[in-house]
């Protein structure tokens, strides 16, 4: 079954401080359930990391708030906006507000990096070509990037790849921006670096990011809240400080990297 | 004892297998049907992009130049000597240009370009809808709130359409010139009566039997490659797999639509 469209047409709520209201989604691939009834509210403007442990569907939520995965039931709403139920061609308005970076970038590989950027304004029906480029040249100045526009993502490594991408995200100026595990793959240093460069992004266009990740000091380091995903719902929500005093045991476990024998055959 | 279970076992695998295979066809025929209709829709709800088709136009019409005048020029030339050898030997070997010409209008030009077209094109597009889907480019795509039909697919078909009648005329011509060089210049036949032999029985509506079969052939080949593309889910090894099965299933489509159009081309223009 689809997710269960408003009652009546959903308006943009003006005061609304939730830019993104996420409520009782449930998704079953096969046999699997993979998100179970999980709600979760994000604020204008914050950061909010999601942990969780790999494999557990925290990019699944992603893909849910992008409407690339349609849930079985449950309410999505961006801006007051309901996605759950619209049909593809429906949902592009309401994608165009968010800027989403891939796991692996998912740059267009017959694209170089000043196509890749462009790619969204080109897309959103902008025809002038110098304030493309200059928008282009910004925000592969922000991403520090701006002397490898002539490069094809194939000569990029992995770091340079993710912040592409992330140019890529931001160059349309989105309101909200999903990082999907931003920091895999990548060493200590590019992985300090692109977490500087995910609070300076969100500090100087006060965007919303929703940063899925399992890197413990990534998620202290950008995030204003941090929410645990466990078994698909959200089993913990608070600020970096609540969830390192908190005394639960699974939390505690999680943040502190301890495995457990009963988790060793998972 | 053992053997009867065994046997029953091995029946119902049979069984089992043969149904995997007819839903799996069903649930393709489904699939590709449905795609059709989104490329018809495209054009009303979505963006066109000129660009992109012109891309297509000569990826697909330029790009396969060599390889259809190779094919029509070789095809026409082997049907030629054989047709003469045959021929000669009743006193009609006047008759060979007819016979090459009427046979690359309604069969082996149509036939054969679509085959060679779903070889270098339809496994191409197969490929690289595929790997776009398995890197996450396709999600990209969505997720800048491009459609992937309007942005993949409708360009694509836009190119074959316009390209496959035209290399289909490319290849009967080649053909026809190659029977005129084999027959004329390397066997001798009296030019004269080549020529009009083959005016005589060739006409307008011989040609327009391999546009149409052209046109049909471009839609089953455009919608069976990217679809394979877009079903594409686990990786390189399943790319390889869809490229394969694009090119197969688009091969054997060509061949078998191409028998119920002659029987019904043949109905409505008849020789």
């Amino acid at each position: 079954m689809a997710g269960h469209p408003p009652d009546k047409p959903s308006q943009p709520a003006a005061r609304d401080p939730w830019v993104l209201d996420v409520e009782d989604v449930h998704k079953t691939f096969g046999t699997q359930e993979v998100l179970r009834g999980l709600s979760l509210k994000v604020r204008r403007g914050e950061t909010l990391v999601i942990i969780g442990r790999s494999g557990g569907g925290k990019s699944v939520l992603l893909k849910h708030i992008l409407g690339l995965v349609a849930a079985d039931s449950g309410s999505i709403r961006i801006d007051g906006e309901e996605l759950c139920g619209l049909p593809e061609r429906k949902l592009s308005r309401i994608r165009r507000k968010i800027g989403m970076l891939f796991q692996e970038g998912a740059l267009f590989d017959s694209f170089n990096v000043a196509e890749n950027v462009a790619f969204p304004l080109f897309e959103q029906g902008m025809k002038n070509r110098q304030e493309i480029f200059e928008r282009v040249r910004d925000a592969l100045h922000d991403v520090d990037l701006e002397a490898h526009m002539a490069k094809f993502p194939s000569n990029l490594s992995g770091g340079m790849r993710k912040r592409v991408a992330l140019a890529r995200a931001i160059v349309s100026r989105p309101d909200i921006i999903l990082y999907d595990e931003p920091q895999s793959g990548l060493d200590p240093v590019i992985t300090d670096s692109i977490n500087l460069l995910i609070r300076r992004l969100q500090e100087k266009y006060r965007v919303t990011s929703l940063v899925v990740t399992h890197d413990m000091k990534s998620a202290y380091q950008i995030g204003d809240r941090i929410a645990y995903y466990r078994d698909g719902t959200i089993y913990f929500l608070g600020t970096p400080d609540e969830l390192k005093a908190n005394p639960d045991p699974i939390i505690q476990d999680f943040i502190q990297g301890r495995s457990r024998p009963e988790h060793a055959s998972e | 004892m053992h053997r009867l279970p065994r046997t029953n076992l091995s029946m119902t695998s049979v069984f089992i297998a043969i149904g995997r295979v007819v839903t799996d066809l069903i649930r393709f025929s489904g699939q590709t049907a449905v795609l059709g209709l989104e490329v018809l829709v495209s054009p009303f709800a979505g963006r066109m992009r000129f660009g992109l088709m012109g891309q297509q136009l000569v990826r697909v019409g330029f790009g396969s130049q060599f390889v259809v005048v190779v094919t029509g020029a070789v095809i026409g030339s082997v049907f030629a000597a054989q047709s003469y050898y045959v021929f000669s030997s009743v006193g009609l070997e006047t008759a060979v240009g007819s016979v090459v010409s009427i046979a690359m209008c309604r069969e082996l030009g149509p036939v054969l370009t679509a085959l060679m077209v779903t070889g270098r094109v339809g496994a191409a597009m197969a490929a690289e809808i595929g790997t776009m889907k398995v890197t996450e480019q396709i999600d990209a795509l969505r997720s800048m709130g491009v459609h992937p039909i309007d942005y993949l697919v409708f360009p694509r078909f836009v190119g074959m359409m316009i390209s496959m009648p035209l290399l289909i005329a490319e290849a009967i011509g080649f053909g026809i010139l190659g029977s005129y060089l084999v027959t004329v210049k390397g066997f001798g036949v009296d030019e004269a009566a080549y020529t009009k032999n083959l005016k005589l029985f060739t006409d307008l509506d011989d040609v327009g039997i391999g546009m149409i079969k052209g046109v049909v052939f471009a839609i089953l080949i455009v919608l069976i490659s990217c679809m394979n593309g877009l079903l594409v889910r686990h990786g390189a090894v399943d790319v390889g797999r869809r490229t394969t099965q694009a090119v197969v299933t688009s091969s054997l489509s060509v061949l078998i639509s191409n028998f119920f159009l002659s029987i019904l081309l043949n109905y409505f223009f008849p020789i």
